[in-house]
């Protein structure tokens, strides 16, 4: 049974980030870039899978710039058996990865395609949902706990909601997407880090898989959220409803 | 039984508590053939939890070293030829200039780097006006290579300062030549160039240990232990360090390094050298992008003065960079008498002046860092090779004090150390050459003419500043006399009664900043969940000495605010560490009255995140 998880190159979660002065969208040159959190996640739970020998190969995906081999090195170095860079220096929204990884799906065949729940950049949290719905798979997402029956080709999967967790049972071939108490990722070792650089990734671009790349969003702007105002120590009740009454005019 | 296949097959043996290899820790259980993930939620790997799981032999105790203590388990070992501890200027140039003389010789050696920041030049920060005379002999063809070097100094200001007014002096640089960079960008490109060559460069790794061989030689480092919870258990992803061993070692850790420190020690470095003490300074900057009318590429601007008295020597700087962008700083040595002197809040008020204010006003600040540098020069040099390897850059500490510049005498001695080291392996040299390839370098003549600028200062500024003049005009150096160092930093440090407190001005959040603000802007993080990597030599000091005698000096010279004094259950002051905020200065290592602190490395990949520094 082989398993793919796709990994997107995002700013490292500790950065402090700037709005760029023109307002199109937050400083990225000199930023560290690292995995995103939610993706090392998927990628320790397919490792785990695989482990456990109930899967044979994990395939790591993922699409951007040429440097986003450096964060397929790293899911390599954690364990991954191969790599595919799909390289593309346009933006891709959460529409054009859907599209690429089914058209990857028709190739590679996977039993389980394991995602994070979302990007940190963005915070979409669309991409997981857009793949189930394209290949008209089952989804479990937010993931808090996985269990796979490879028997009868179920996996049991917990997912945190709002009130509380729900656990659903999908039949394979199916979308899970992670959420942060799934797992705790391993660290890639020196060892692996060596092994990794002889493991074979797999180059494509979006017109090799029929995937048109055409930005169906537009970025107006992107700002600062405003600062946060002092508060204000009122006196007494009758100068607090008098200003949520006439200041504030929530009342 | 539950059984895992094991992925990774190692030569030496099970690895307990290896995620791999599981069959030692699980419970028996009545195995379903599906798999049941649930036994590896977080607790499965903190015995001292989870009830159900045979608890190893001792857990609850936190280990005195890194290393998990009960591990006899061997650790991976991995060898090459040469083992680079830092991937900073001197690292890397030895690392470069190794290859190419292995390409040169139609050699081959094997040379891996180590890094404990989570990217190369993440924890390189410096003012920087960089003297490309050790880039010019090792890449002479830097600038076509497109080396982040493009602004050229186009002016040299020097300013005394006094609460309210900037006095011009005649400058005492000739930075003609010179580049004014961000030092974290051009590492950046040498570990590029370094990769070109075949250097392994491995970021995200922290040597915390020195290996030796049954003679006590030195045969290459071992790196931390990962995955380790505060209380000293093992963790789900726990990850045991790996051995790097090499035929030669480089210790290239940069200033106080701790590796470095420990060798010197152990063989007697600075004795053997002839050597005094080291002795240091802080420096705290920002990045800062400022208003485009008031940016000047390649203007560079020194003060003296306000706010230092006349007592502590620093000063401060302010250059321009490219892109609107500029670094300013101020530089504290360490061997301060005051308790009370807060270098970080120095640098606020510092920004407030007349002169500099302007400046910053309508800009923003980028990032934000701190680290100690060597002052101690010539006279502090220690024998820098010891059995099985050498040490080089700020490590050893060939900063020249009155240019304010280490960088091309860091990467010189790396230089010189790889043709050494490149002698060594061929089996026609012995390591101690490089004590004799240093002396006959221009680092030597260098540093030699520099010796007595800073010493001068122990006489108070006046005095300094007179000397400095006459050596600058008249004597250059050439005098019989060179000038002693005073007492070392941490002993300079006097009473708390002999002193009144210091009231700092509030910051006003536009030109100076709180620490936890100016942290963000270091991009620092660590782990929280793993030992704090400040170690007290003796846990009590900080209440008993630290707090009554000198008003605990390290909760206002740390510029991080690591140490910090709460009051508990009994309203008792006690010390409190935030490990997680450390910028990896060294500054508490260097100046604890009693040397009780001590900086160890923590969990690779963790600590600032410069880019622009």
């Amino acid at each position: 049974m082989k398993i793919m998880v796709a990994i997107k190159r995002v700013i490292d979660y500790a950065v402090k980030i700037r709005v760029k002065p023109d307002k199109t969208g937050v400083v990225t040159q000199n930023v560290k870039m690292s995995m995103n959190p939610f993706c090392e996640i998927a990628l320790e739970e397919a490792l785990r899978i695989r482990e456990s020998g109930l899967a044979s190969e994990v395939v790591a995906v993922t699409m951007g710039p040429s440097q986003c081999l450096d964060t397929l090195r790293t899911g390599l170095a954690m364990g991954a058996d191969r790599g595919i860079h799909v390289e593309s220096t346009s933006a891709l929204h959460p529409l054009h990865v859907a599209k690429i990884l089914r058209n990857l799906v028709e190739n590679e065949k996977p039993s389980l395609i394991i995602l994070g729940k979302q990007a940190i950049d963005d915070d979409c949290n669309q991409t997981g949902q857009m793949v189930a719905g394209l290949l008209n798979w089952p989804q479990g997402t937010f993931a808090s706990k996985v269990v796979l029956d490879k028997e009868k080709e179920e996996v049991t999967v917990d997912r945190e909601v709002d009130d509380g967790i729900e656990t659903v049972q999908l039949n394979l071939p199916a979308v899970i997407t992670t959420d942060l108490r799934l797992n705790q990722p391993r660290y890639a070792t020196l060892p692996n880090i060596m092994k990794a650089k002889s493991k074979p990734i797999k180059k494509f671009t979006p017109q090799e898989l029929n995937v048109e790349i055409k930005p169906d969003l537009e970025i107006v702007e992107v700002t600062e959220p405003p600062k946060r105002k002092a508060g204000v120590m009122v006196s007494s009740v009758d100068e607090l409803i008098h200003k949520l009454k006439n200041e504030a005019k929530v009342i | 039984m539950l059984k895992l296949r094991s992925v990774f097959s190692k030569s030496k043996s099970n690895n307990l508590f290896h995620l791999r290899s599981l069959t030692k820790s699980s419970t028996s259980q009545s195995s379903p053939p599906a798999y049941d993930f649930s036994r590896y939620s977080q607790n499965a790997f903190s015995f001292s939890k989870h009830s159900s799981l045979p608890a190893p032999a001792s857990i609850s105790r936190v280990p005195p070293s890194r290393s998990f203590a009960t591990d006899s388990e061997a650790r991976d070992s991995i060898e090459y030829d040469v083992v680079v501890v830092g991937a900073g200027p001197a690292g890397l140039s030895a690392a470069i200039r190794l290859k190419q003389l292995c390409h040169q010789k139609g050699a081959d050696l094997s040379v891996c780097v180590v890094e404990k920041g989570a990217e190369v030049g993440a924890h390189i920060i410096s003012g920087n006006v960089f003297e490309p005379r050790a880039l010019d002999e090792l890449l002479p063809q830097w600038k076509q290579e497109e080396a982040p070097i493009n602004t050229p100094v186009s002016s040299d200001k020097f300013w005394f300062l006094t609460k309210n007014r900037a006095i011009s002096l005649p400058s005492p640089f000739h930075n003609k030549g010179n580049y004014v960079i961000s030092l974290s960008q051009l590492v950046r490109w040498l570990g590029t160039k370094a990769e070109e060559l075949g250097v392994e460069i491995y970021p995200g790794f922290a040597a915390s240990e020195i290996l030796y061989d049954a003679n006590n030689k030195v045969i290459g480092i071992g790196t931390n232990d990962m995955g380790i919870a505060k209380d000293g258990s093992k963790k789900e992803n726990f990850q045991r360090g790996v051995e790097v061993k090499g035929r030669i070692t480089l210790l290239a850790e940069g200033c106080r390094g701790s590796l470095s420190e420990k060798i010197m020690g152990k063989y007697n470095l600075r004795e053997k050298g002839g050597a005094q003490h080291q002795t240091y300074a802080l420096g705290i900057k920002e990045v800062w992008e400022i208003d485009e009318k008031k940016h000047q590429p390649g203007e560079v601007v020194h003060t003296l003065g306000w706010p230092l008295d006349h007592k502590t020597y620093g000063g401060s700087f302010l250059y321009h960079m490219k892109d609107n962008q500029i670094s300013i700083g101020l530089v504290v040595a360490l061997n301060y008498q005051n308790p009370f002197i807060n270098p970080y809040e120095e640098f606020q008020k510092f920004k407030h002046h007349p002169a500099i204010r302007p400046y910053l006003e309508g800009g923003t600040v980028i990032q934000y860092g701190a680290r100690t540098l060597n002052e101690g020069g010539f006279q502090s040099i220690p024998y820098p090779v010891f059995p099985g390897g050498a040490i080089i850059g700020c490590s050893a500490g060939f900063l020249n004090v009155p240019k304010i510049k280490g960088t091309h005498t860091a990467m010189k001695s790396g230089m010189l150390a790889a043709e050494v080291t490149f002698g060594v392996l061929n089996e026609v040299l012995d390591m101690d050459m490089y004590w004799n390839a240093l002396r006959n370098s221009w680092i030597w003549d260098e540093l030699y003419k520099a010796r007595n600028y800073r010493p001068a200062f122990e006489y108070g500024l006046i005095p300094g500043l007179a000397l400095s003049g006459l050596e600058h005009y008249l004597l250059r150096g050439k005098h019989p006399f060179t000038l002693k160092h005073g007492k070392a930093d941490h002993e300079a440090t006097n009473a708390a009664q002999l002193h009144s407190p210091i009231q700092y001005p509030k910051a006003d959040g536009v030109l100076s900043f709180d620490v936890p603000t100016s942290l963000h802007r270091s991009n620092t993080n660590h782990e929280h969940d793993q030992p704090p990597h400040l170690r007290l030599r003796d846990p009590k000091i900080p209440e008993t000495v630290n707090l009554p005698v000198y008003a605990a000096p390290e909760s206002r010279y740390c510029p991080a605010r690591v140490y910090e004094y709460v009051a508990d259950e009994h309203n008792q002051l006690k010390l409190h560490i935030n490990a997680q905020n450390c910028l990896h200065c060294k500054a508490c290592d260097i100046k604890d009255p009693k040397q009780n602190i001590e900086w160890t490395v923590p969990e690779g990949g963790g600590g600032p995140g410069y880019s622009v520094m």
